[in-house]
């Protein structure tokens, strides 16, 4: 387990740096993981980010893209590189298992 | 002594010649999982594997009821093959895999190429099959990018942690 400080907060995280503690999350550690991550928060990213904490049990790409908020290609262009992944980690939640 | 130096893998070069839904699926998860990962991937469907991107086929894909030692009864005894030879047995045998499927949220091939393509993968056809199959460009998938020959998908699929497989 490592530390790391987001926002002035000390905070649990795994060695791939999602955090232990999900409840623990606020946007302004999302602000701060996104941008180790080189991604700029947009209110578009805020709402992509409620809809995975809210659905995190059995998250797929293809949940998100039918979420009405943002298609599967919008996903990749929020999260370049590795969506389902990018984004579970700036919303504080466990990383996914997910093939699909 | 020599320096162990691991290459990620960058790059995946996919190839499915088969038609049956474990093959086919077999090659979307791989090539999707790829995307997932930021890879990137490139698929070329050649011989039966066609049948994955021809609009008339892709939806209804089936898996062999006979002679497929991996075939179960719901609830674990084996599928006699004999029984796989009763017309409809196979065609819903396959539905219900497939069924079973989108309970998982494995979507449809359609849907799968969708998904693929939204990611930045590459889907082509092979030309000699297509020739033999005597299909046109018109009866594929609009997802695919282009009919090649093998040699063309060789061509793109070199590069540092590039890997072919062959489904």
């Amino acid at each position: 387990m490592a530390q790391k400080n987001y926002a002035g907060v000390t905070i649990e995280v795994t060695e791939e740096g999602y955090l232990v503690d999900s409840s623990k999350w606020n946007e302004s550690i999302a602000k701060e993981i996104a941008k180790e991550e080189g991604i700029e928060l947009t209110d578009k990213h805020i709402a992509v980010l409620k809809f995975i904490r809210e659905n995190q049990s059995g998250l797929t790409i293809r949940k998100v893209g039918k979420s009405g908020i943002v298609d599967i290609k919008g996903f990749y262009d929020l999260f370049p590189g590795g969506p389902l992944k990018l984004s579970s980690k700036i919303a504080g939640i466990n990383k996914p298992t997910s093939c699909v | 002594m020599t320096e162990k130096k691991d290459t990620k893998v960058k790059k995946v070069a996919i190839i499915c010649a088969k038609a049956s839904i474990e093959d086919v699926y077999a090659t979307l998860v791989m090539a999707n999982g790829a995307v997932m990962e930021g890879m990137e991937a490139k698929v070329f469907f050649t011989f039966f594997g066609l049948d994955a991107i021809t609009k008339k086929y892709m939806n209804k894909l089936h898996t062999s009821t006979v002679g497929n030692p991996g075939m179960r009864m719901p609830g674990g005894l084996p599928f006699p093959t004999l029984l796989g030879l009763i017309p409809g047995v196979e065609t819903g045998v396959s539905a219900m895999m497939r069924g079973q499927m989108d309970k998982l949220d494995i979507p449809p091939v359609d849907e799968f190429l969708d998904m693929i393509t939204a990611g930045g993968g590459e889907i082509y056809a092979c030309k000699l099959a297509m020739d033999m199959f005597k299909l046109e460009k018109k009866d594929l998938s609009d997802h695919v990018i282009d009919v090649i020959t093998i040699g063309e998908f060789y061509n793109m699929a070199g590069g540092e942690g590039s890997q072919i497989i062959f489904t």
